[in-house]
């Protein structure tokens, strides 16, 4: 699975000093790595989509070593360096790749006058909405205005007035006038999200971004045309005039959609998430999400959500939940059914449980309709995890087997429920009321949590720390970003508590700290061996996912998954 | 440490053992200030001028047309020193025909009067000139939410100010001038 690139590079020169550069890139990525201390100015060029090179803005000066035409020796100067026939004018860093020798300049006067230009040409129908912007703050024009703006304008005629607020969709909404024609948006829904619906209309100052009539920018990827609008033209309806973003606390996470793992960050302030948008991972989810995987954090606000633990459906304090938990894992004939949302610490504790009380173990497989890009069809963001920590051998079911067979039976007289309702697996719990005690961890009321003997409430991705393994074997790590319900731990802190209780007899007090339990981890679990919390990197760890090559995952060909069994096949 | 010195007290003379001049010029000093003009005033009955740019009580104002000036721009909540300011945007009706392109007002506006040290630098920031620290510098209350100065209380307190652009109306008018185009 690891994939070491070998990069050819080149050598250029920027400013004078000398650099080595990946080679085909172009110069605007050049110069990330390079590292300089300011990055070249742009809109319109993104990493992730075509050049287009319409904004103007990534203007810098090349050059390359002068060569004779009859004998293609090089021309040297005087003093033996060799002579640079620098182009005559400017040209656009997006569009120009690097080459052996090349020369850049990054920073002249003559650049800067250019680029205050293209400034000001931009700033010429641009409103003064920055108070009222949602951009402000992370607008690029913005920040570029400050460095190439004038502070003032010498444009004397009234400003083009365009459309405030154009519904582009259902989650999208268009104000006109800060548009800067950058057509980010543009070659995205047609390269990335194959929704070929926006496009620009009118000639000149009075170009306009438009739907194709009759149509609307409503796939599920259309908030990413919001994050990458560099100006606050592409509002989000959701995020429009809730919180300015520097307000915004930033913690890195993962979606729990699909199996794919996409990387996001979750913007909150005060215990209270505002939006979620992705962040960058080349090599799970570029720099995409989808729409669906955005508005996850409501549910863990709704008003169904368990907020206490309780012991026959009356609140209590967690030690009272354990203590009868432990009694009725004490009884023997233990079912347990787990779940693939669950962290892959919560799945190896579960796997201590299931051995030690030699319970019968299923699990669920949640699955729908894949799109091909950033949603697989495994709907759980851990299903690996419970693979690599041998909670399961063999991929689950969509539907309960022996498991159900053995309750119905009445060979199982407790059972622990991970997230499922059991109603929905076809189990009445009404009929086996008297032979079945369950103990819920979940975090939403349902039919199961009504019948439920004990109610652990589980706390979602945003309120705990812990790890996905996504669709590739890329193990990953997600940060607690709010403060949980007050007095709830997360399940992790509760199964070790459980733990402690049945195979040493002690009560712990507290939470395990991510790193203790990694410390575990990594001495038991064969394929997480010597990976320790912190030195798992913010871009995920690949994992050798090869000894399960041979199962048929449900997953097919998405953005950046490949089955290999499938292929195999046909 | 410093020495200590022992000052004999000098006794007294005759005249002060009689205390009539001491007195008597105390009388003196109290008569001829008893027709001087007073230099104190009546507080509270007699407020002082304050003098222009004091920096009281932090307000919200109105333009002279009677809106909202405030955008909740949130600047003011940002720059705030001691975190006294706290409002929650919200989105203009837009049914409201006279102020539904400013888009954006605040739902509330809470200024904790207890938290607040009149540095003023609201109002200095404050793109809209919507906030403005004017006159009134003394507060009371009985309780810690009394004061929290609410959005209603604070467009009181501030009441309608000049105004030099009216950049909103002059933006409507763009939008009324201008060519049409979808």
């Amino acid at each position: 699975m690891l994939e070491v690139k070998v990069i050819d590079t080149v050598t250029i020169n920027v400013d004078g000093e000398l650099a080595q550069v990946p080679k085909g890139v172009n110069v605007i990525e050049a110069m990330r790595v390079v590292g300089k201390e300011k990055e070249i100015p742009h809109y319109c060029y993104h990493p992730k989509l075509s050049v287009v090179g319409n904004c103007r803005m990534c203007l810098v000066e090349v050059g390359n070593p002068m060569r004779d035409r009859q004998t293609g020796e090089a021309i040297l100067e005087e003093n033996g360096e060799p002579k640079i026939g620098w182009a005559p004018k400017p040209v656009i860093a997006c569009a120009t790749n690097v080459s052996e020798g090349m020369h850049v300049r990054t920073n002249t006067p003559s650049l800067v006058d250019c680029r205050n230009g293209v400034t000001e040409f931009l700033l010429i129908n641009h409103p003064l909405d920055c108070p009222i912007c949602d951009q402000a703050g992370e607008c690029r024009l913005q920040e570029f205005s400050a460095e190439h703006g004038r502070g003032y304008s010498r444009f004397k005629e009234e400003k083009n007035v365009k459309p405030k607020r154009t519904r582009l969709g259902p989650r999208v909404t268009l104000d006109d006038e800060r548009c800067i024609l950058c057509s980010r948006c543009v070659r995205f829904s047609q390269e990335v999200a194959k929704d070929d619906v926006l496009g620009f209309v009118d000639r000149g100052t009075y170009s306009t971004l438009t739907c194709y009539p009759g149509k609307e920018l409503s796939n599920n990827y259309s908030l990413n045309t919001v994050d990458i609008c560099p100006v606050g033209a592409l509002t989000s309806t959701d995020f429009r005039f809730k919180m300015r973003v520097w307000f915004l606390k930033r913690t890195h996470s993962i979606c729990t959609e699909s199996s794919v793992g996409a990387n996001t960050e979750i913007w909150s302030r005060e215990g209270k998430i505002y939006r979620i948008t992705p962040r960058r991972n080349d090599a799970v989810n570029d720099t995409w999400m989808t729409d669906s995987g955005r508005g996850l954090f409501k549910e863990s606000e709704s008003e169904e959500r368990l907020k206490s633990y309780s012991v026959d459906q009356v609140a209590k304090s967690l030690d009272d939940a354990i203590a009868a938990t432990r009694e009725l894992l004490e009884g023997g004939s233990i079912g347990v059914i787990g779940s693939a949302h669950s962290s892959l610490e919560e799945q190896y504790l579960l796997q201590k449980i299931v051995k030690h009380t030699n319970a019968s173990f299923e699990m669920i497989q949640h699955t729908g309709e894949g799109d091909g890009l950033l949603m697989s069809e495994d709907r759980t963001p851990n299903l690996r995890g419970a693979l690599i920590t041998g909670l399961i051998n063999q991929l689950p079911d969509t539907r309960l087997g022996q498991l159900k067979e053995a309750i119905e039976g009445g060979q199982i007289k407790t059972l622990l429920v991970f997230n499922e309702d059991l109603e929905q697996l076809g189990i009445d719990l009404g009929s086996l009321k008297d032979s079945v005690q369950v103990i819920y961890f979940g975090s939403s009321k349902n039919s199961t949590s009504e019948q439920a003997k004990v109610i652990f409430p589980s706390l979602s991705v945003f309120e705990k720390d812990g790890t996905f393994v996504n669709q590739n074997f890329i193990l990953q790590k997600f940060k607690q970003a709010i403060l949980p319900p007050m007095g709830l731990m997360p399940d992790y802190g509760v199964l070790t508590a459980i733990l402690s209780e049945l195979v040493e007899n002690t009560h712990t007090v507290g939470m395990p700290s991510m790193e203790s339990l990694w410390g575990e981890i990594s001495k038991t679990v064969e394929l997480l061996k010597s990976v320790q919390w912190s030195e798992i990197p913010e871009e995920g760890l690949a994992l050798n996912g090869d000894a399960f090559a041979s199962m048929n995952f449900v997953e097919t060909e998405n953005l950046k998954f490949k089955p290999t069994l499938v292929s195999e096949i046909v | 440490m410093a020495k200590t010195k022992v000052l004999e007290r000098k006794p007294l003379t005759f005249s002060e053992k009689t205390y009539i001049p001491q007195v008597a010029s105390g009388l003196a000093a109290t008569f001829v200030n008893m027709f001087k003009k007073s230099v104190t005033l009546e507080y509270p009955e007699v407020r002082p001028v304050i003098p222009e740019n004091y920096r009281g009580v932090p307000t919200l104002v109105k333009d002279p047309k009677g809106r909202v000036k405030c955008v909740s721009c949130q600047l003011c909540e940002f720059v705030c020193p001691p975190k006294a300011i706290r409002i929650m945007p919200s989105e203009i009706d837009g049914e409201e025909s006279d102020r539904a392109h400013v888009e954006k007002e605040p739902a509330a506006f809470d200024i904790n009067m207890l938290r607040c040290i009149y540095c003023g630098l609201c109002q200095e920031v404050c793109p809209e000139e919507a906030i403005f620290l004017q006159d009134t510098f003394s507060l009371s209350g009985y309780t810690r939410e009394e004061m929290v100065f609410g959005k209603d209380k604070l467009l009181k307190l501030g009441g309608t100010l000049p105004d030099n652009h009216f950049k909103w109306d002059k933006k409507k008018q763009a939008e009324e001038n201008s060519e049409n185009h979808h």
